[in-house]
């Protein structure tokens, strides 16, 4: 095996290029600065996304909190926010109802049509009715992410607990293990790697659903203010608050990753 | 602490039950399948002993797992009664610890907490379950691995996790569905071994399901061989020569060779059947 460092920098190779390519084409003026700012214009501005606003006031500042101070953090904040609250809300309503479908028979067969249906419709084409229900403001944005968040936890978790192997199952019944003992002890844990799954899927679509919701409906966060750039032909903020929501993005998944591998130390073929 | 079931060890430390007799009445399981019916057990008489050791032998598809899964509880008969000790059989219960081919532990417990299980299924305090579980992890030798993942266990070690978890509750029957069958064959002597040994000190009643003869020659006290479809008792042969038993005695070859010749009886009709069975498609 490689050691990590050597790694790094074989993954750094291809992206390093990529901005000396870019940087030439708009340095040697092939294209419109306006269009397409270079790298450098670009890692200027998002300096200035990320830096505190106000100079240092050693008066009335505490310096931890002045670093963080800055419009990138005030945006990261709201846009992670919204996203934690509406996957809340969402996973939260899809565990019970995917345990029950998973679980019983009859609800399956009652709730699972309206699923497929359900299912295929993008949360993004709910915005006109959320703001039809809702307003503007956090309300019809919560409401869209919990809806991309709701639907993967859901599907898993009701997969998960169908696939429960009935051989678990049978060993518990066997050991006296009530029907309440055998959901809780055996079934929740065994259909744990799907719902983790189902999680990790849906964070990942409320992550984006929380850029398209910011996009139309609220005033600040990441997706608010790449359409805000857009709108003063910032090209080179709009480029900044991409990579941002890349790399925020990234982090989500590293520690959801971690989490899970952690869970699920006890399975087998973890792929992290 | 000292080891449990090392032959001059005293074994009186974990309190065992009193085996139990077992009593199959004209035991009968059909499974209705595509197009017809599967006569999976036709009118079996079987009395199995307290303490007795009994092999149930056949080639596959013979009934051997629906004639231990109706004794377990977990597939009614279609006509017929079991009793355990003389009460029904109504369905699954820790008084006959299942084993299976398939270890079936917990992937998501470790050792020790698959043992404890069933314990805290009983409502056992922690003291106690904490302290019958270290007995029993010293008694299979499981001692090093008693906070390990199956999944980081041998097919061996995993066996010897199964063992102790049906044994945890002190079950007067056990019954075990090829238990040993993924096993190589130094490990399944050595747990063969071990299953003896636990068998002598604790005096269980076993029903041990087997494709090996020589396995069943090995172990049990009585050997039943089975008919295949229907599934009825074809011989049942009383094996009484003393332990450890020595496979190259000339007893040990007589009756291998008396049992390979019942055994592949059932087993040319297996063949017969299958056969028939694609031609007539
Ligand atoms: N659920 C089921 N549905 C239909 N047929 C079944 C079912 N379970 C078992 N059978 C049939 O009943 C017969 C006995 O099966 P059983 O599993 O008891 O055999 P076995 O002796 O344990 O075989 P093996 O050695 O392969 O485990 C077989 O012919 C099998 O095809
Ligand atoms: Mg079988």
């Amino acid at each position: 095996m490689k050691r990590n460092w050597v790694r790094a920098i074989e993954g750094l190779i291809v992206p390093i290029a990529l901005l000396l390519f870019w940087q030439a084409v708009c340095s040697l003026g092939f294209v419109d600065p306006r269009k397409l700012p270079s790298p450098i214009a670009v890692g200027l501005r998002w300096a200035a996304y990320i830096a505190p606003e106000a100079p240092f006031d050693a008066a009335k500042d505490f310096a931890p909190t002045w670093i963080f101070s800055g419009e990138f953090f005030r945006d990261a904040m709201g846009s992670l926010w919204r996203v934690i609250a509406g996957f809340v809300v969402g996973a939260g309503l899809a565990l019970p109802f995917g345990l029950a479908m998973g679980a019983s028979d009859t609800m399956y067969r009652y709730l699972n049509p309206l699923l497929q249906v359900l299912r295929p419709i993008p949360p993004i084409a709910y915005i006109p009715l959320s703001i039809l229900w809702f307003g503007l403001g956090n309300p019809p944005a919560i409401f869209l992410i919990a809806l991309g968040a709701f639907f993967p936890v859901l599907i898993n978790t009701i997969a998960g607990v169908r696939a429960v192997d009935s051989i678990y199952l049978r060993a518990a019944r066997n050991l006296g293990a009530s029907q309440m003992t055998i959901f809780r002890r055996v079934i929740l844990p065994a259909a744990t790697p799907y719902i983790l799954s189902g999680v990790r899927i849906g964070i990942g679509t409320a992550f984006i659903v929380v850029i398209v919701a910011e996009m139309i409906a609220v005033n600040n966060g990441l997706g608010f203010r790449i359409l805000e750039a857009r709108e003063y032909f910032w090209s080179d903020k709009i480029i900044a608050g991409m990579f941002s929501i890349g790399f925020i993005g990234l982090a989500i998944d590293t520690l959801v990753n971690r989490l899970n591998a952690h869970l699920l130390r006890w399975h087998r073929g973890l792929d992290s | 602490m000292t080891p449990l079931f090392v032959t001059d060890a005293p074994v009186n430390a974990l309190k065992a039950a009193l085996p139990a007799h077992i009593e199959v009445r004209g035991v009968s399981k059909m499974f209705r399948v595509p197009g017809g019916e599967v006569v999976a057990l036709k009118d079996i008489n079987l009395s199995v002993g307290a303490g007795e050791f009994v092999c149930l032998l056949g080639p596959s598809g013979c009934g051997k797992s629906t004639l231990l899964n109706a004794i377990a509880g977990f597939a009614p008969p279609t006509a017929g009664t079991i009793t355990v000790d003389g009460r029904a059989v109504k369905g699954p219960g820790p008084d006959r610890g299942m084993v299976f081919q398939e270890y079936a532990l917990f992937p998501w417990m470790t050792v020790a907490q698959n043992i404890a299980f069933g314990l805290e299924i009983k409502g056992q305090g922690r003291a106690q379950i904490n302290q019958r579980v270290a007995e029993l992890l010293e008694t299979l030798k499981l001692t090093d691995f008693r906070d390990r993942f199956p999944k980081d266990l041998s097919g061996g070690m995993r066996q010897r996790v199964a063992i102790a978890r049906v044994l945890a509750l002190d079950p007067p029957v056990l019954l075990m569905d090829e238990p040993f069958g993924a096993l190589d064959s130094l490990t399944r002597r050595s747990l063969q071994d071990e299953l003896l040994r636990i068998w002598a000190a604790l005096g269980k009643t076993i029903i041990f399901v087997t494709h090996s003869i020589e396995e069943s020659i090995y172990l049990a006290d009585r050997i039943v061989v089975m008919t295949y479809r229907p599934g009825t008792i074809k011989a049942d042969i009383q094996v009484s020569m003393a332990h450890p038993r020595d496979g190259a005695a000339p007893e040990f070859n007589a009756l291998k060779k008396q049992l390979s010749g019942l055994v592949m009886e059932e087993q040319s009709r297996h063949e017969q059947a299958e056969l028939k069975a694609l031609t007539t498609d």
